[in-house]
């Protein structure tokens, strides 16, 4: 008895993380509590970063603003939860968060195992390397017997090591919880390589102390499609959150911007006037205002809007969006939203 | 009605009945806890069914199958990835589990040592008359107490990779290379056994034995006649020479391979010659790496705990009444008799119970690993594998049980040590 008690009571207070999760019902939760818990990550310029006034800021962080305006039509209605790659899947199994969007890959494990669900994709990645000028490296094939830090629990550590044994070479994995300790160890010399999404390092690398010092290596050997994730079980919230990804996208390839949206309430394009729910029930029939769309354009902007102020050419990332994959279909990229009707 | 404001012992209640049962202090005990007892049990059942139904809803998988699957991660080179499979794709999730469980060992069993011994050492100081040691104690003791135990670890790791040479250099060597420090660790020989190392093991176990039989004669000796024998520097003496002469006249079966120190040109095994990037110590080659990551986990967690060891041991020397002292210095024993035979043998009593929390602290602080990239159970069990794998009620509940079983195990051998140690009372 007193065994199986203890047993309990520790098992217990595993499933008291899951615990909390019991209804299901996100939106109702969402509503109740006032605002949308979104996590982000603990610092990554440009994806989601507290500027110097303690505001957050980034292309993921934007997207969580996206919800909180569908939902409450108050872009500000967020509290933002900086996690860690290693504890971000549990805090959102958990109820800790509503929504996961910290630049994470949506891979077939994380989507079906992991009772997780990528409402889509917000940035198209691949996983990239950063070396030393010093070192006299050109190509990724060169890295024989190096030592390469990154950050544990990410789909990183999975595909350096893929990439090592496919080419028959051997190396050395130091894999830190935090991002900002595996770019102290690379700045000072405890690996030759830094490894992260191509983004990430564009990001990193600014924290270096000479970030010219430093070279980014042409290939890419993974996909990253980053994207934002919600718990498996609840359709309703899913939806609301796939949907938000997806105005902004439409919203982007018909024009409508922050600027413009208060005329374009007045548009008759039969598309705007469903995107921006002057015709039609959409917003209703999945759980909330018909205005959703507008409140997003105008209080977060569009798909576009949002990539140019936080990683485009123009900031310090400078990460080009004019002819890459992460471009609108209609210019040759890979962003494609279905359409509202 | 009569009220009862004392228990009614002899059950003569002239009320009768259901009242008589309530006011029963024997019914009424039975009753509350067969209410308590079923609000716990409900209380499990609807956590269990809650988690069983939430599980189902998210479509997660449960059960401990996930441990025979093979992991696809390669892991920082540490005790855990001599003693194990670690191969990524080879390597199971059990394998990554038993990894992390003797990394977590490694740096609690060796930090406990190091923190015993400067502990002791600090403290003592503490009480010194001589007022250089007893400052350098008291300083020592506040800013290490007073600082957060990550912050200390992220500093050190951070001043020891800035300190160490870089990986292309030599670094710090010793004995002829034998040894070398650089930023990626500590190198040293690594021992190759052969046939016969059996035999040497059997001396060295034998040795022991006969250093104790020794130790024992002459206490009988000492109590029977007075006279003494140093029977501790014999011992040490026959324990590192026996081993030795047998090692040598069987032809010593076991040889050291000293790291390989590879500058960029070298001729390496494969015919071809070293890149720039393949300069420096390559255990591949020959020796063994201890890398930063522990040598600073190590530091850390050992110069914390010791600062709180020290303060209870110089508790437990002054809860050692001076005439203790003033009565051994009438003898006419010298200080370090004195602090040996006497003090210390009495202050130990007091110092153990609290000794076996600093020790727990010690281990359980260990988690904090993960901050500087050490693999132990918490950063590679509980966080790299079980991001690939999401079973966090499994994979916590192992993790759980490796902290209890740890805990347990060092309060039963303090235990045992606190009742050897206690006063035997005549
Ligand atoms: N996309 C990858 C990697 C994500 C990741 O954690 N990247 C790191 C390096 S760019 C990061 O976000 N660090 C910021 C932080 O830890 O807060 C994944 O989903 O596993």
């Amino acid at each position: 008895m007193k065994l199986r008690s203890a047993m309990g009571a520790l098992t217990a207070l595993g499933l008291v993380m899951t615990a909390s999760a019991a209804t299901a019902d996100t939106l109702a939760d969402v509503v109740g509590n006032g605002s949308v818990q979104c996590g982000v990550s603990q610092g990554l310029p440009g994806f989601s970063n507290k500027d110097d006034a303690g505001n957050w800021t980034g292309i993921d962080v934007d997207f969580c603003r996206g919800v909180a305006a569908a939902v409450f039509g108050d872009a500000q209605a967020v509290k933002f939860t900086p996690l860690s790659a290693k504890e971000r899947f549990t805090a959102l199994s958990s109820g800790e968060v509503d929504i996961l969007s910290r630049n994470t890959t949506w891979t077939m494990t994380r989507d079906t195992q992991l009772g997780l669900n990528f409402a889509g994709v917000n940035y198209y990645d691949g996983q990239g390397m950063m070396v030393p000028n010093s070192l006299g490296v050109t190509a990724a094939t060169e890295l024989d017997g190096a030592s390469i830090c990154t950050n544990t629990g990410t789909t990183t550590e999975l595909n350096i090591t893929d990439f090592f044994r496919s080419n028959n070479m051997s190396f050395e994995l130091v894999a830190f919880e935090k991002a900002d300790e595996v770019v102290a160890a690379y700045d000072s010399g405890r690996c030759d390589v830094y490894t992260t999404d191509k983004s990430g390092i564009a990001a990193q690398r600014l924290k270096l102390a000479d970030p010219d010092a430093h070279t980014i290596l042409p290939e890419t050997i993974s996909k990253e499609p980053l994207g934002p994730v919600v718990r498996q079980g609840d359709d309703q919230w899913f939806n609301i959150v796939r949907w938000t990804l997806n105005c902004m996208i439409n919203a982007e390839e018909m024009g409508v911007t922050s600027n413009n949206v208060s005329n374009m309430l007045n548009s008759d394009n039969p598309g705007i006037k469903r995107l921006l729910g002057t015709e039609g029930t959409f917003g209703e029939n999945i759980g909330v205002s018909n205005g959703w769309c507008a409140n997003i354009i105008e209080q977060v902007g569009n798909y576009g809007e949002t990539y140019e102020a936080n990683v485009g050419a123009n900031t310090p990332l400078k990460l080009a969006r004019d002819g890459s994959v992460n471009a609108l279909w209609t210019q040759g990229g890979l962003m494609y939203a279905p359409p509202i009707r | 009605m009569a009220y009862h404001s004392g228990p009614d012992r002899d059950g003569s209640n002239d009320d009768g009945g259901l009242a008589a049962l309530i006011y029963d202090p024997k019914a009424r005990g039975l009753l509350f806890q067969t209410i308590m007892l079923l609000a716990v049990i409900g209380f499990f059942a609807w956590i269990l069914d809650n988690t069983v139904s939430n599980l189902a809803a998210q479509n997660k998988k449960s059960g401990f199958g996930f441990l025979d699957e093979s992991s696809g991660f390669q892991i920082l080179t540490t005790l855990g990835t001599y003693l194990i499979e670690s191969r990524p794709g080879v390597a199971t999730y059990f394998d990554i589990f038993w990894i992390g469980v003797i990394n977590t060992l490694a740096v609690a069993v060796v930090g406990i040592i190091l923190a015993t011994i400067l502990g002791f050492v600090i403290g003592i100081f503490r009480l010194s008359s001589n007022i250089i040691l007893r400052g350098f104690a008291t300083v020592y003791i506040e800013l290490l107490r007073n600082i957060p135990l990550l912050l200390q670890i992220l500093f050190f790791y951070i001043v020891v990779l800035r300190i160490l040479p870089g990986k292309r250099e030599e670094g710090y060597t010793l004995f002829n290379g034998a040894f070398g420090l650089n930023i990626e660790g500590l190198f040293a020989p690594y021992p190759v056994v052969r046939e016969g190392i059996g035999t040497v093991l059997l001396a060295f176990i034998g040795a022991i034995i006969l250093a104790w039989i020794i130790a024992w004669l002459a206490k009988k000796r000492q109590e029977a006649t007075g006279k003494q024998f140093p029977s501790f520097w014999v011992g040490v003496a026959l324990i590192i020479a026996i081993p030795l002469v047998v090692f040598h006249s069987i032809g010593e079966p076991m040889n050291l391979e000293y790291p390989r120190f590879l500058n960029a040109g070298d001729e390496l095994p494969n015919g071809r010659t070293a890149s720039k990037l393949q300069a420096g110590y390559d255990i591949k080659l020959g020796g063994m790496v201890v890398v930063p990551e522990f040598l600073a986990l190590l530091l850390a967690l050992s110069l914390y705990t010791a600062s709180f060891i020290a303060e209870i041991v110089r508790a437990g020397i002054l809860a050692v009444p001076s005439g203790q002292t003033e009565a051994s210095k009438a003898l006419g024993m010298s200080n370090g008799h004195n602090l040996r035979l006497v003090v210390i043998p009495q202050a130990l009593r007091v110092i153990i119970p609290p000794l076996t929390s600093q020790y727990l602290n010690l281990t359980k602080n260990s988690s904090l690993a993960v901050a500087i990239a050490y693999p132990d159970i918490v950063s590679v069990f509980a966080g790299t594998a079980l991001n690939q794998v999401g079973q966090e009620i499994e994979m916590i509940f192992m993790m759980m049980m490796v902290y209890l079983v740890i805990s347990l195990v060092t309060s039963a051998f303090m235990n045992w040590f606190n009742d050897r140690m206690r006063l035997v009372e005549r």
